[in-house]
């Protein structure tokens, strides 16, 4: 008999048995592991190391521009920090943050499958990764690289003379452990749902995740494409992007925005993923208008390919395609726009849990708004002429990928926490970090926004002496935010010890992950789940969490 | 004067005006809808906060209409906001026809601009208020871009490629100019100033220009590079006549017809095999690497600087296509009487 009933399924706590974490101790049951949990957790500790890599770059440029004058650092170290700090925060940190680690974790236990489709290239995926960062790490202690994270043609290709043949060659690699894993999960989400699982019961996180895995899949073999014309142009001057050799530096740009336009959905739709499942279940409701909600993900990865030339317009595309891809800019905020009236009328007459996970999930929508909304700006073509280029474009972007993507990349390392490590985080000092996090973020930021319209552009090592006010508060944001970030790691850390243990379902949330165990079993299920139910259907769990409470 | 805390930079263009009040609509329009978005979130978190009697949400069928009317309502939004963008950017991407010429060269890390008269300056830029001014400009290695925050405009400038942007200046005053795309090391210090004159004053500072006008200037690299041995004028010579080329249509032995602008003035020069003017042969040589940027410029202002004789004597006509580019007798115009350089200076 694997048939369960909803109540079973929820509520039976099964004898405590081996989890995936105490199954094996040893160090090769870590690094060949096929096992999606435990490869979840590498990322997490992977992407985590480079986030702090990443980060400790960001703030040397802070401080760096607290004063107008270069003083700090050279040109060539603030310009290879820069560089840096955008490699290894996209490549190594919100490309592969959530799906890598959260994603790996969560995904299967969703979809009530015992691991992803292909648990070796799973594996394959992370050592991909990790090749990919050792040469980041080896680009870093070796002299740097920088050309910013652009690798703009001709200057990466003829006049750069710092490592770019090694950087591309990483963030080449590293490109591969995104296609496999995109590929794991749309075959796993196709192939392996748990029996009356449809399309439409399930959780809003495996359709983001999904619409993010076909992006990943069309978009990340042209960059590959790009880097290695990059490379063969660098290494052996054949004439693809240098017009003094016969080539076309504009092509580049096309070429590698087609990317990472998409790229940038790459980043953001895992992030709704985890904002979706937060607010379900710290509002105890189905998220509203779960499937607009579930094709405006689709819809987004769709647009995504339509828009990429709206990083060109002054680089002297035609004023007719100019306005094409204007137009598909705007189109493409729309469904952006739906997820956000979803989930904040998700809180109309809800049960609003004051716990992190929704702290966080407030700070992204309101940073997400701003992100997206001063997208509109850019992409209307008469003020992208002015602020390409500037503090505008720098603060827009961050209000997407840190205001967005971090956002909700704690968010949902604090949800599925006690899940992942069967331990509660300390909720006093989480709700702290959350509001540090978030001050220290619009303190950062903000300024920026006016300091790019007023007329700082971007990568300048030293500026304007009256661009200063705005810097120093930026960089005093940059403080506080820094402090934000390091007390997770401390608190977390410290709750892996002595944490209160969490039963299966601390939250009480709806979703097959918070019907297992906490950690779950090394095959996620004691038995496989038959799901008979809608996805978030919160009226039939807490009708039947009363049943229990009163019997 | 400048204030520590500014929020804009000095309104010093025809354009800024417009592109500030775009702006200015849409930090009102999408900051109120984001303001709602912020205070929904905010009410309902609290008055909706979890209570003993709260443990249970309340189900609500999401509305058809609504779901639409939030789709639809911002998505025509966003298309307006399209089309005031767009507007604008036309205003910003097209230049009046009288504007005054003035060419800039980018390298690393310097701007070097040259006018008509003959005047060079780097990182200095000297144009007269209120009157449109129109820059052709080249880069000598990487991608630059060429920014003048005070008049909102911005421009790209490509190695190898001509590319043009324009502004009016309307208030005197010396202002910003950033390199705006990251050129290399020294990419911050890529900056200079646009000094916007007084008329009277600009023919002053016009006056001192030392090396003769920019077209003469260019009729010396004609000779020094030895072009008028094949572009002798003659309708019969080894080269076609170049005497009103500029801005012409031009059939090539490939059968298409170009219209010759400066990129493809700036391509015969480099790689004249590219397209061959038809009823020549393919003998010239390339100039590749010979010619620097501000030659090349020069060039251009001479070729541009040459009168054909019989202005719109003959309709174009495909079926002979040596007459789009050669009228008889055409010889080159001495630069004095030829150049353009004066024309730019009427108040």
């Amino acid at each position: 008999m694997t048939s369960q009933t909803l109540h079973d399924v929820r509520f039976s706590e099964p004898p405590r048995t081996r989890n995936y974490l105490n199954v094996d101790y040893g160090v090769f049951s870590w690094l060949l592991t096929r096992d999606h949990k435990r490869i979840g957790i590498l990322y997490l500790i992977s992407v985590t190391t480079m986030f702090f890599v990443g980060g400790f770059f960001a703030f040397m440029m802070r401080l760096e521009l607290l004063t107008p004058e270069g003083d700090l650092l050279t040109s060539d170290t603030y310009n290879k920090f820069f560089t840096l700090h955008g490699i290894v925060m996209i490549f190594f940190f919100l490309i592969p943050a959530i799906p890598g680690a959260l994603g790996n974790f969560i995904l299967p236990i969703m979809l009530g499958a015992k691991d992803l489709a292909f648990p070796r290239i799973n594996l394959l995926s992370w050592y991909l990764y990790t090749i990919g960062a050792i040469f980041g790490v080896y680009v870093i202690v070796t002299g740097g690289v920088d050309t910013g994270w652009t690798f703009y043609t001709p200057f990466s290709t003829q006049y750069s003379n710092t490592k770019v043949f090694a950087t591309t060659l990483g963030a080449f690699i590293t490109g591969f452990s995104s296609i496999l894993t995109g590929l794991n999960f749309i075959v796993t989400t196709h192939r392996m749902r748990a029996p009356g699982l449809t399309w439409f019961r399930l959780p809003l996180f495996v359709w983001s995740m999904y619409a993010t895995s076909v992006i990943i899949m069309l978009a990340t073999p042209v960059l590959a494409i790009t880097l290695v014309l990059l490379m063969v142009e660098r290494t052996l001057g054949v004439g693809i992007f240098d017009p003094t050799i016969g080539g076309d530096p504009v092509l580049y740009q096309h070429l590698f925005w087609f990317y990472s336009h998409p790229a940038v959905y790459i980043m953001i739709l895992p992030a709704m993923a985890v904002i979706s499942e937060c607010v379900a279940a710290f509002t105890r409701k189905r998220v509203f208008g779960y499937t607009f909600v579930a094709y405006s993900s689709l819809a987004i990865a769709f647009l995504s390919f339509l828009v990429w030339a709206h990083h060109l317009f002054v680089a002297g595309i035609s004023l007719y395609s100019a306005m094409i891809f204007s137009f598909a800019s705007m189109l493409v905020a729309v469904p952006s726009a739906i997820k956000i009236f979803n989930w904040t009328a998700t809180m109309y007459h809800a049960s609003v849990s004051w716990q992190t996970p929704m702290l966080y999930v407030m700070g992204f929508i309101g940073l997400f708004t701003i992100g997206g909304v001063t997208g509109l700006f850019l992409g209307a073509l008469g003020i992208d002429v002015h602020v390409h280029d500037t503090y505008f474009v720098v603060s827009h972007f961050h209000y997407i990928m840190v205001g967005g993507t971090v956002m909700a990349y704690l968010a949902g390392i604090h949800y599925w926490w006690p899940k992942i490590t069967g331990r509660m985080y300390p909720e006093w000092w989480a709700r702290l970090s959350a509001l540090l996090v978030f001050v220290g973020f619009n303190l950062t930021f903000f300024p920026q926004f006016i300091v790019g319209y007023v007329g700082m552009p971007r990568r300048y090592h030293a500026y304007a002496p009256e661009f200063q006010v705005l810097n120093v508060l930026s960089t005093a944001g940059a403080t506080v935010l820094a402090v934000g970030y390091l007390l997770p790691m401390i608190y977390l850390i410290w709750s892996l010890f002595y944490g209160r243990k969490a039963g299966s379902n601390p939250w009480g949330a709806v979703g097959l992950e918070w019907a297992t165990t906490s950690p779950p079993p090394l095959e996620n299920f004691h038995e496989t789940p038959v799901v008979t139910w809608e996805a978030y259907d919160y009226p039939a769990f807490l009708k039947a969490m009363r049943e229990t409470q009163h019997v | 004067m400048k204030s520590d805390f500014p929020l804009f930079p000095e309104q010093a263009s025809t354009v800024a005006g417009s592109v500030d009040t775009l702006y200015i609509t849409l930090v009102v329009v999408t900051g109120a809808v984001s303001l709602l978005i912020w205070i929904a979130v905010f009410y309902f978190a609290i008055k909706y906060r979890r209570r003993p009697d709260n443990e249970l949400a309340q189900e609500i069928e999401p509305p058809m209409a609504l779901e639409l009317a939030w789709t639809i309502i911002p998505g025509i939004i966003f298309i307006g906001i399209f089309v005031w963008g767009a507007w604008v950017f036309f205003r910003i991407q097209r230049p009046p026809d009288n504007a005054l010429e003035v060419y800039a060269t980018g390298r690393q890390w310097m701007w070097k601009f040259q006018h008509a008269t003959g005047q060079r300056e780097i990182n200095t830029l000297h144009v007269p208020v209120n009157r449109p001014v129109k820059i052709t400009m080249a880069s000598e290695d990487v991608v630059h871009s060429l920014w003048f925050p005070s008049f909102r405009v911005k421009r790209d400038v490509l190695p190898s490629r001509y590319a043009t942007m324009w502004f009016q200046a309307t208030k005197t005053g010396q202002f910003h100019i950033f390199c705006a795309e990251y050129c290399g090391t020294e990419h911050s210090k890529m900056i200079g100033s646009v000094i916007v004159m007084d008329p009277r004053e600009y023919q002053q500072w016009l006056a001192g220009g030392p090396e003769g006008s920019l077209a003469s200037q260019g009729e010396r690299v004609f000779q020094k590079f030895a072009c008028n041995t094949c572009h002798t004028g003659d309708a019969t010579a080894r080269g076609p006549v170049l005497a009103g080329l500029y801005g012409k249509q031009v059939m090539l032995t490939s059968g298409n017809v170009v219209v010759a602008d400066e990129n493809y003035i700036r391509e015969s020069i480099l790689n004249p095999q590219a397209k061959i003017a038809s009823g020549f042969q393919a003998i010239m040589p390339t100039f590749q690497g010979q010619v620097s940027e501000e030659d090349l410029l020069k060039l251009l202002a001479y070729l541009k600087s040459l009168t054909p004789p019989q202005p719109q004597s003959r309709p174009l006509a495909p079926e002979s296509p040596a007459s789009l580019i050669q009228s008889r007798g055409a010889r080159a115009t001495s630069p004095a009487t030829a150049s353009p350089v004066n024309q730019g200076n009427q108040p």
